[in-house]
């Protein structure tokens, strides 16, 4: 062997094991993503399929774009909305598959099952579907983010904007379950902050199909609004009922959880002057456009806030498990935490330490129908609501691990 | 004016209310009675079916511009037609076996319906609008009546109290109610049961469907929309009788009625007092209301 030769071969061989040594930090020589999502029932349109999509393009991109020296991989399953299910398939998951971390879990129920499962086990859970608050306060653990929005900052987006712009009396048609009851809470609590009053409310069983003997209570009672805590199929049977039977516009709704796709599927004739608090909203920027048109190119419908902040949650995870060189739960978690996210979604994003992602909400109101120019132009946004109102504060935390 | 607290006005239009869902429990119950009666089927895809005449009727609203008039004679008749070849192909092939293969055949086809149309249209439904000549309401005095739910009851009941008539009261319907009860004999009698029985099934399912585009302006057009209808509607049949025609018609409205009733006083427990009537009434007359035992 020449001298020349055994320099490449061994230069060779250096890179090799520095390399090896490299992915040696990462567990099973990839890192790999599980989206337990609702795939087949009411919440799939709003997560579903896209939250799979956009954890694909997350991956992708970050590949292209970052050149990792670790593997990638991603498997989704369907969680039907069924804790025990999803908590199962998160266990199978991590002990049989070796998956990082566990994401998306519309549906609050289910993330709490996994977060107990994702505890024990040691791994990431990051959180972009469910809504209640508990998933930060008495629920809270330390490998948990729960990334895009939840019902503290619903309420306070719209409830407050309705409130202050003379929506004083209020009649909550509430599901009858504890997201429901939650939403109702929070909601009501902003109400009555702003100088507001309850005159009534009405628990409806959950799915229910036909509002109307509710809305004829929410009618009777004379309140100005009438604040629907509820979300996906009851929310739109309600408003498309509420129009039917002429409450809408001597009363007005508020829609406490609404998504575009909502918006979408009902059209602005019923929806038209509704306030809704969004994460996201696909024509706010250049960036947001941009990226939206990528995925709707391949999803054929616009993202929803839960499917964009899917994309930003999972790219930095992965930049986090990159800079930490490892996929070790709590060094990627004090990295996640220590790098602020700024991005199209969120800018100046930060994961506190009760596991909460903080960043600005959009109260918007949705467009007359003369107004909307071109295919899902639905939303005027009528303020930003900066970070560090939109959320629960940590003085008010419930959480075991926030110390005051 | 109060009754136990609660004003007329509310209890005059809440009763309405339940009368109009009433008539959806009625159609519905009605086109499971007639199949039950005849081929021994518990059809568990009515749901889908419905579900189907409903999306039949938005996709020619939206695609090729027919109106809802026309769609609430061909709805029917398209879903109808999926439901004589169901017969035909499959259905046929169970008569001889126990009613659990029915039930399960027909549980898996809304299944995969109901799973066809979630990937083709998504969950999240459809907006079908109001007919022009439906639109509006009307001031009752005790509560605002929209027009077209009016239409519901009148158009429903119609349909019920014909459908009735055609079984009670025409040849038609005693060959029917014959071949119920002695399929050999009216065959040797020179009818075509087989044929008979495949009518039987494309008209229930085609009362289904016609449910379905009545409901279409109503609710948002979904997927799951029979779903979740259609076990209310089974217990309206086991309340009323299984296969009892009039039976079936007249509990559909009394426990829309009743629902209604419940929404007032204690709205929680909307949702399972048809099922507590279920359990009270197997228990006193298993064969129910109607049935005979």
């Amino acid at each position: 062997m020449s001298s020349r030769k055994y320099a490449r071969t061994a230069c060779a061989a250096a890179l090799a094991a520095l390399s090896l040594g490299a992915q040696a930090q990462i567990s099973g020589g990839s890192v790999k993503i599980g989206v337990l999502t609702d795939l087949s029932g009411t919440y799939s349109d709003l997560a579903g399929s896209g939250a799979v999509l956009a954890t694909r393009m997350a991956i992708d991109d970050f590949i292209a774009s970052e050149k990792p020296n670790f593997k990638i991989e991603m498997v989704s399953a369907d969680h039907q909305n069924k804790a025990d299910i999803a908590s199962n398939k998160a266990r199978e998951w991590i002990e049989r598959e070796n998956v990082d971390t566990v994401t998306e879990l519309v549906t609050t129920s289910t993330a709490l099952a996994v977060m107990k499962v994702a505890k024990e086990k040691d791994r990431v859970v990051i959180m972009n579907g469910p809504a209640s608050t508990p998933i930060t306060n008495e629920q809270c653990n330390d490998v948990s983010v729960h990334y895009t929005y939840d019902t503290y900052a619903l309420a306070n987006g719209t409830a407050k904007a309705v409130t202050t712009q003379g929506g004083k009396s209020w009649f909550f048609l509430t599901a009858d379950y504890a997201f429901g009851h939650a939403l109702e809470k929070d909601s009501s609590a902003v109400v009555l902050a702003n100088g507001g009053k309850i005159v009534g409310s009405v628990r409806h069983p959950f799915p229910g199909s036909d509002f109307s003997s509710f809305l004829l209570k929410a009618q009777a009672s004379g309140a100005q609004v009438i604040g629907l805590a509820n979300a996906g199929a009851d929310t739109t049977n309600a408003i498309k009922q509420a129009a039917e039977f002429g409450i809408t516009p001597k009363q007005s709704l508020a829609g406490l959880l609404m998504f575009i796709t909502d918006i979408h599927s009902l059209g602005l004739k019923p929806t038209q002057g509704m306030y809704l608090t969004e994460g996201f909203y696909w024509d706010r920027t250049d960036e947001t456009r941009a990226w939206s048109k990528r995925f709707f190119e391949k999803q054929k419908k616009m993202p929803t806030m839960v499917q964009a902040g899917q994309y930003s949650s999972i790219y930095h995870y992965l930049r986090a498990v990159k800079a930490a060189g490892t996929d070790d739960t709590s060094k990627v978690m004090a990295m996640m935490k220590k790098t602020p996210i700024n991005d199209f979604f969120a800018k100046n994003g930060q994961i506190r330490d009760d596991g909460r992602m903080v960043h600005d909400m959009y109260l918007v109101q949705v467009k007359k129908p003369a107004d909307s120019k071109y295919p899902w132009d639905y939303y005027t946004i009528k303020a930003t609501i900066p970070a560090a109102e939109a959320f629960q504060p940590l003085a008010l935390s419930r959480c075991p691990l926030i110390k005051k | 004016m109060e009754i136990f607290g609660i004003s007329t006005a509310l209890l005059g239009s809440q009763l309405l209310v339940g009368l109009i869902n009433g008539s959806f429990y009625a159609i519905l119950s009605l086109g499971l009675a007639i199949i039950f009666g005849l081929l021994n089927i518990i059809n568990f895809c009515h749901g889908a079916q419905y579900m189907m005449g409903a999306f039949v009727a938005w996709i020619a609203l939206t695609r090729f511009g027919i109106s809802y008039w026309v769609a609430l004679i061909a709805a029917p008749l398209i879903v109808g037609l999926v439901g004589v070849l169901i017969e035909r192909l499959m259905l046929r092939r169970l008569y001889k076996l126990d009613h659990l293969y029915g039930l399960l055949l027909t549980f898996g086809l809304a299944l995969i319906f109901e799973g066809i149309f979630r990937d083709q249209f998504g969950i999240s439904g459809e907006s079908y609008e109001v007919p022009e000549l439906l639109s509006g309401g009307v001031n009752l005095g005790f509560m605002f009546l929209p027009i077209y739910r009016g239409w519901v009851i009148i158009a429903s009941l119609t349909v019920c109290f014909g459908t009735w008539y055609m079984i009670e009261r025409t040849k038609l319907g005693a060959y029917l109610r014959a071949g119920t009860e002695n399929s050999a004999m009216v065959q040797a009698l020179g009818i075509n049961v087989p044929l008979l029985i495949t009518f039987t099934y494309g008209y229930g399912v085609a009362l289904a469907a016609f449910a379905g585009v009545l409901a279409a302006p109503i609710f948002q057009v979904n997927p799951l929309m029979g779903s979740n209808l259609i076990i209310v509607v089974f217990a309206v049949v086991v309340i009323g009788g299984m296969g009892s025609i009039m039976g079936s018609i007249l509990t559909g409205l009394g426990l829309g009625l009743i629902e209604g009733l419940t929404r007032v006083i204690y709205p929680e427990a909307s949702s399972v007092v048809v099922f507590v009537i279920m359990v009270i009434v197997l228990l006193l007359r298993p064969a129910g209301l109607f049935g005979k035992s």
